[in-house]
């Protein structure tokens, strides 16, 4: 007889290389002093592609408009900061919480309709959240962005420097502890269902499992975490503005999950330090057009397929095998 | 008052032509095409810059637009769209952004990014006044001429669907593809007809727009989201769905923005989020379709 919790708990047993992984990581900013800011741009990214994969990869939610939640966390946290109090967590805490709220109203939204009527529904409240942000300049600063954001200590003791060593440790360990409970929640039964919803919605429904309320939870857990993204976002550079809200940012995460790979968690760490790598190069490059060459990838990665993309061995392989490749259905 | 509704009729003509291509494709072949600006500013630049550097006249320049979009897009579909077809949406939605990242980056590089500027030829300048007071009634010619090139295709593209032996296998390709192969009908060649002259349409929505809309590189991301919400509220089972909804759009736009200019753009985006939570499949469908 076998258990049926087994394969769930097999999953949730940590591999080798995942304290490794995030050894490095946390190690980075001490080796590579120099590159601390974007090692902090990385983990602030990271974080907002593990929230979106929460509703892409695993729910199978195609979103456009994830950085409604990005944004509203990262306005939250720094009018916090200027009006309330510096203290850096208690700001994250409202940041997230701001977010957390939008995302239970907006999950109302994305409960019925096919795809495109989501992809519309979340493109919609990104560009409200937008107009809001621009229109409402008493609050925001409107187009000019909202300037003067200081942050105090982190804990009381840990200044942010002007390397921003202590802001990629923040967003390190920020990042790691939402990604432990991101891990903890998918490999839970509750992940499980979510997965189902993903491959059957109506098989789903039928099995018993209440797809709605569901949907409604990882929606807004996906904000929450989209919101504690923005939040750090804000905090470390001092400066919310617009394009916290912009559409570039929605498409480039998705960008972000789809090369780390989506519907696994690492995917959204992965694809995030490639993607910034690979912008810092390209825009050294050409600094005006490397959306051009963001786009040209795109176009390749999806007509060639993410699998054989990035497996450069089955290109010269036995036709049938590398033509067979398992494409991964979104619906 | 008359005035603005004026104004906003032919800003959802424009958007209907702008539009239509995409909700048939959409409809056709299930494929969420967020490139379809990308057209629409394809026709704008071919007006444009033939007006400007061949001296070409307007009138001859808009038929042009519509050719030179038609066939890029005829051979986009040949050898871009068609594999994706049956892929994920999420597949759909990556490829069409990176094209339209790519579009607007290389119309940047070789044109430039300034907002062009659309020479009017002088009888389609100036405006004509009817009536006097809240009932003033003020057209501007070029608004009057757009309102009729839309309502003419209209009601041709409406002749074409529901008369033509051509319209009645387009049709019969929207409700099944697979019966509708299955009844000898070529599905690959409507589909790749549907979808030129969709994007031909986009080309001499974008021609007939670069005045109204304003035409700068960011134009597919600027106007993606009228488009999408033609489609998306009008349905993709017929023509007349996207016309209201266009209508509807283009009206309460104008409307907003010149009475509520605070709120800008704001009502549009909300009224369309709550039309979509109140019927999903959009506010015109049809029953018994797909």
């Amino acid at each position: 007889m076998v258990n049926p919790h087994n394969p769930l708990l097999q999953a949730r047993r940590f591999r080798w290389w995942e304290p490794v992984l995030w050894l490095l990581a946390f190690a980075a900013p001490l080796a590579l002093p120099s590159h601390a800011l974007i090692i902090n741009e990385i983990a602030i990214v990271a974080l907002f592609a593990l929230s979106l994969d929460l509703i892409l990869g695993y729910t199978g939610i195609v979103s456009l408009g994830h950085a409604a939640f990005f944004g509203l966390g990262g306005y939250a946290a720094a009018l916090f900061a200027k009006h309330v109090m510096p203290d850096p967590l208690v700001g994250l805490a409202v940041g997230i919480a701001a977010a957390t709220v939008l995302g239970a109203v907006a999950s109302l939204t994305i409960m019925r309709g096919t795809d495109l009527t989501r992809l519309m529904v979340t493109l919609g409240v990104g560009l409200v959240m937008l107009e809001l942000a621009n229109k409402l300049d008493w609050l925001t600063g409107g187009a000019d962005g909202l300037q003067g954001v200081m942050m105090g200590p982190v804990l009381g003791k840990f200044e942010f420097d002007l390397y921003g060593r202590t802001a990629a440790w923040y967003s390190l360990t920020v990042l790691l502890v939402f990604f432990l409970i991101a891990r903890r929640i998918v490999q839970s039964p509750f992940g499980a269902t979510l997965k189902a919803i993903r491959d059957n919605r109506l098989r789903a429904m039928a099995i018993g499992i209440p797809v709605t309320a569901k949907l409604a939870q990882v929606y807004t857990l996906a904000a929450a975490l989209a919101g504690a993204a923005g939040a750090l976002l804000t905090q470390t550079t001092g400066f919310a503005s617009l394009d916290l809200f912009e559409f570039h940012r929605s498409a480039d995460v998705m960008l972000i999950l789809v090369i780390g790979g989506v519907g696994w968690l690492y995917g959204g760490i992965l694809g995030a330090i490639g993607f910034k790598l690979l912008q810092d190069v390209i825009s050294s490059i050409t600094p005006q057009y490397w959306t051009f060459w963001v786009g040209l990838f795109l176009v390749v990665l999806v007509l060639v397929g993410r699998d054989r993309l990035f497996r450069p061995w089955t290109w010269f392989g036995t036709g049938r095998k590398a033509g067979a490749a398992p494409k991964a259905g979104g619906h | 008052m008359l005035t603005i509704l004026f104004d906003g009729v032919a800003y959802g003509m424009l958007l209907f032509i702008l539009a239509v291509g995409l909700a048939v494709t959409m409809g056709l072949m299930n494929f969420i095409n967020l490139a379809h600006g990308a057209f629409a500013m394809a026709g704008g630049y071919i007006t444009v810059l033939l007006m400007q550097r061949l001296d070409v006249p307007f009138l001859v320049c808009l038929p042009l637009a519509f050719v030179g979009t038609a066939v890029l897009g005829g051979v986009l579909e040949r050898t871009l769209y068609r594999p994706l077809y049956h892929k994920a949406h999420l597949d759909q939605v990556l490829f069409s952004i990176g094209l339209v990242f790519m579009a607007v980056a290389s119309v940047d590089y070789f044109v430039g990014s300034t907002q062009q500027i659309m020479q009017l030829p002088e009888w389609l300048k100036g405006r004509t006044e009817v009536g006097s007071g809240a009932l003033m009634l003020g057209m501007g010619h070029y608004r009057l001429f757009i309102i009729a090139v839309c309502a003419a295709l209209t009601v041709g593209l409406q002749y074409v669907l529901t008369k033509t032996r051509f319209g009645s296998r387009l049709r019969a390709s929207v409700d099944d593809q697979r019966v509708a192969a299955g009844m000898g009908i070529n599905v690959n060649i409507v589909f790749l007809s549907t979808f030129a002259f969709g994007s031909g349409l986009a080309g001499l929505g974008g021609a007939l727009g670069a005045e109204v809309l304003g035409l700068d590189p960011s134009f597919p991301l600027k106007f993606m989201i009228y488009f999408l919400i033609v489609v998306a509220v009008g349905g993709t089972s017929s023509i007349t769905g996207p016309l209201l909804a266009a209508l509807l759009l283009g009206i309460a736009d104008v409307a907003g923005k010149y009475y509520i200019p605070k709120l800008g753009a704001f009502i549009v985006y909300s009224l369309m989020i709550l039309i979509l939570i109140w019927r999903p499949q959009g506010l015109f469908v049809r029953k018994g379709g797909k």
